[in-house]
């Protein structure tokens, strides 16, 4: 820290914010003011009390602080350079064993500093790559395939068992999840490590708009990895919540406004006959039905994974939700859907087995399940059905059979297409986007934040 | 520090020197406050801004405010929202009972000096917002649950929060002598609007650490073993990272070292976990889901 003062803290500040901006965190200026007087407030002696003051006066929602605090690492980093301290620099670089076993005896004690340390020496000597400077750096993978920390939770688990004595407490069943934890900690602090080498050598701005990771919703469902989809499903519950609350809110605003003419007359009677005050219309409280029809191919599982996911959530605002699953034939998989609840993690491995979603082969056809489902299951929708169907209608040059589309969408009260691949890339390849874009309104849908805009406005209420 | 006293008005005077200060005023009372809330709360006083806090239920968000006030020797003033609270409920509103009996009661004065009269202070009920502005003593203003009230009711809050004023048509503005030091909670339950966001300082309070966990339940639950606690912090971790449809807070900590406490509990074995999860976790399903993942009946 000893590097910033006076000027250099603003400016520090100012591309603090623009690169939080970048990232989709929306900040005013007002906001950037606020945080330069908790800067001058707080001081720039204790980098935790920093970090909390500008998450306070720049931060609107708990959801950004992921992005906010990679970003906040590469702005006020812990330290500049190599590792810092001069005594165990003379030793550096140490070997892998020697760092295996003190990160070892780090996780056995729970020891956070020691754990902060052993990750910048991790990077410095065994992350590095490239010899002619421009093409050099850090990589926080490179350090990880080397030391491999995931293998030591024996080891650990070991250390801790020898030192203790023989009474086996109800609490040590915890300790292989907790060290396992730990492990994940020190992951992240030798990827936050990495970014921070880099950023001194290629400037943070830049590193600060590439190697940021975006926010869980913000995420492609198509290029999302198991961690982020791990991380999605936790969002699940409370993006529901948001949509039952607006769908709930648009339903009371839908209910307005119509007069009821009879119970406004009779109410006049205690004016003299003037309506004084008009009674309004009562809306029955009839609700939609749901139907989802989800490509679960291999390409597209997540995104159709997710939005089951949600839908079900969301089950108390339809009067019936109804899901479809296909790679080339349909089946219907509410069941499966519901009796798996406390596992939602193994929902596509249980309908990819307990549903019959494949026929002869396993790629997808969506003229021949869009097929099945109309002839199979269209007669039992009802009047106020509202149909999803999830996909990125690549068909594997298959013939698209959009008249089955149509059938549907002549049945059912609205149809629409949700589909999670760039709009720029529908009709490549084998996409037959645009025929079934004739039929039926099709939307992009690439990320949980644009799902959840969709669904909060085209759902019927 | 010379130069932010510019930037705030005299209207507030803080309540508190440093972090550290606000730290151990509020372990004085008995809230053991996270560095971010302290740090946080430190901000709110200086800048002189409300304080947005969002976090689970059971994490001690309105607490923060109670011992806010009472570190500060503030009066609490408090707005419970809920669905349908309006503008006489949260704001003011005319005692037209009190008017009615006025105007009967001056027959032979002239409409013109009954009309003045009738709106005057002593015919205005305050409501909680009203009544944090008005007069010079200090006062904390807890919005509670700020999410459960309609949207209409956060344009009201508007005004009030960026400028600590309150329009009254009949009488004007009504501005604050002495800022109060405002905390608005929120669940989460609605996205509140960005218009009040920026208004507001943010914090989330989220599950404490396990070191400071460790400290609030000695501090509640005190005479309950060491080691003990150091279990049921533990397995309320495990807890915490199963994904459940309620994890246990900070409350639920607290109750359970408690009950163990009135059991007469010395260790943490599987026959006191079964029987007394109950405690820590609301759901049947959870209850069933966390037995599995601790092997509860595997011996």
């Amino acid at each position: 820290m000893s590097a910033l003062s006076g000027a250099g803290v603003a400016e520090r500040l100012t591309g603090f914010v623009r690169a939080l901006r970048d990232q989709g965190v929306r900040v005013g200026t007002g906001e950037s003011v606020d945080a330069g007087l908790a800067v001058a407030a707080l001081g720039l002696a204790d980098r935790e009390r920093l970090r909390a003051g500008l998450a306070a006066t720049l931060l609107h929602g708990e959801g950004q602080r992921p992005v906010f605090d990679q970003v906040f690492d590469l702005y006020f980093p812990r330290t500049v350079g190599a590792p810092g301290d001069p005594s165990a620099a003379a030793e550096v670089p140490l070997d892998r064993d020697e760092l295996r076993a003190r990160l070892a005896a780090a996780l056995a004690e729970n020891d956070a500093a020691a754990m902060a340390q052993l990750a910048a020496q991790a990077v410095d000597s065994l992350g590095g790559y490239g010899e002619s400077p421009g093409s050099d750096g850090w990589s926080a993978y490179q350090t990880l395939e080397r030391l491999r920390p995931q293998t030591l939770l024996a080891r650990v688990l070991a250390a801790l068992r020898e030192g203790q004595d023989e009474r086996a407490g109800f609490t040590d069943r915890l300790t292989a999840d907790e060290i396992r934890r730990r492990i994940e900690d020190f992951r992240g602090l030798v990827a936050t490590e990495a970014r921070r080498r880099v950023a001194e050598r290629r400037g943070t701005d830049s590193i600060a708009r590439r190697a940021v990771a975006p926010t869980a919703d913000r995420v492609d469902f198509l290029v999302a990895h198991q961690g982020q989809l791990a991380e999605l499903h936790r969002t699940v519950r409370p993006l529901a919540r948001k949509l039952a609350s607006r769908l709930a809110a648009r339903r009371r605003r839908a209910a307005r406004g119509r007069i009821d003419l009879r119970r406004t007359v009779r109410g006049s009677l205690s004016t003299g006959g003037v309506p004084m005050r008009p009674v309004l219309r009562r809306r029955r409280p009839g609700r939609p039905e749901l139907v989802l029809l989800c490509d679960v191919s291999g390409s597209v599982a997540g995104f159709a994974q997710f939005t089951m996911l949600l839908v079900q959530a969301l089950h108390d605002e339809f009067s019936k939700v109804r899901v479809f699953a296909f790679v080339n034939s349909v089946d219907e998989v509410t069941d499966l859907l519901d009796r798996g609840r406390a596992d939602p993690e193994g929902l596509s491995a249980r309908i990819l087995s307990g549903a019959e979603v494949t026929r002869f082969h396993s790629s997808s056809d969506y003229g021949t399940a869009l097929g099945e489902f109309a002839e199979r299951y269209v007669s039992t929708l009802g009047r106020r059905a509202c149909v999803f169907v999830l996909g990125d209608a690549r068909t594997n040059r298959t013939p698209p059979n959009a008249d089955a589309l149509r059938h549907i969408r002549d049945r059912a009260q609205r149809v629409y297409w949700l589909n999670p691949e760039r709009r720029a890339l529908w009709d490549t390849g084998d996409s037959a986007a645009s025929a079934y874009a004739e039929v039926v309104d099709m939307y992009e849908c690439r990320t949980a934040r644009q799902l959840g805009a969709l669904i909060g406005r085209l759902v019927p209420v | 520090m010379g130069t932010i006293e510019t930037f705030v008005d005299a209207t507030s005077t803080p309540h508190f020197d440093s972090v550290e200060d606000v730290e151990a005023r509020l372990a004085g009372v008995g809230y053991l406050a996270s560095p971010a809330v302290a740090t946080t709360v430190f901000l709110a006083d200086r800048l002189g801004k409300p304080l947005l806090v969002e976090g689970p239920a059971g994490v001690g968000k309105t607490e923060l405010a109670k011992a806010v006030a009472q570190v500060a020797g503030a009066r609490l003033v408090r707005l419970q929202c809920y669905e349908g609270v309006d503008e006489a409920r949260a704001l003011y509103e005319w005692n037209h009972a009190k008017q009615l009996l006025r105007i009967t009661a001056g027959r032979d004065e002239s409409w013109d000096e009954t009309r003045t009269d009738i709106f005057s202070e002593e015919f205005l009920l305050a409501r909680p917002l009203l009544t944090a502005i008005r007069g010079g003593d200090p006062k904390v203003l807890l919005i509670d649950e700020v999410d459960k009230a309609d949207v209409e009711v956060e344009g009201l809050l508007l005004e009030v929060l960026s400028d600590f004023q309150v329009t009254v048509p009949e009488l004007g503005t009504v501005r604050a002598e002495r800022r109060p030091f405002a905390v608005l909670t929120s669940n989460a339950a609605r996205e509140l609007s960005e218009a009040l966001r920026r208004r507001c300082l943010f914090l989330h309070i989220g599950f404490p650490e396990e070191e400071l966990e460790h400290r609030i339940v000695r501090l509640k639950a005190p005479g309950l073993d060491a080691a003990l606690v150091e279990s049921v912090v533990r397995v309320v971790g495990a807890l915490r990272a199963m994904d459940l449809r309620k994890a246990p807070s900070v409350a639920e900590t607290v109750d359970w070292a408690r009950t163990l406490l009135a059991l007469g509990a010395d260790t943490l074995d599987e026959t006191v976990v079964r029987q007394t999860l109950g405690v820590v976790l609301k759901h049947q399903e959870d209850v069933a889901k966390a037995a599995a993942k601790l092997d509860l009946d595997a011996v």
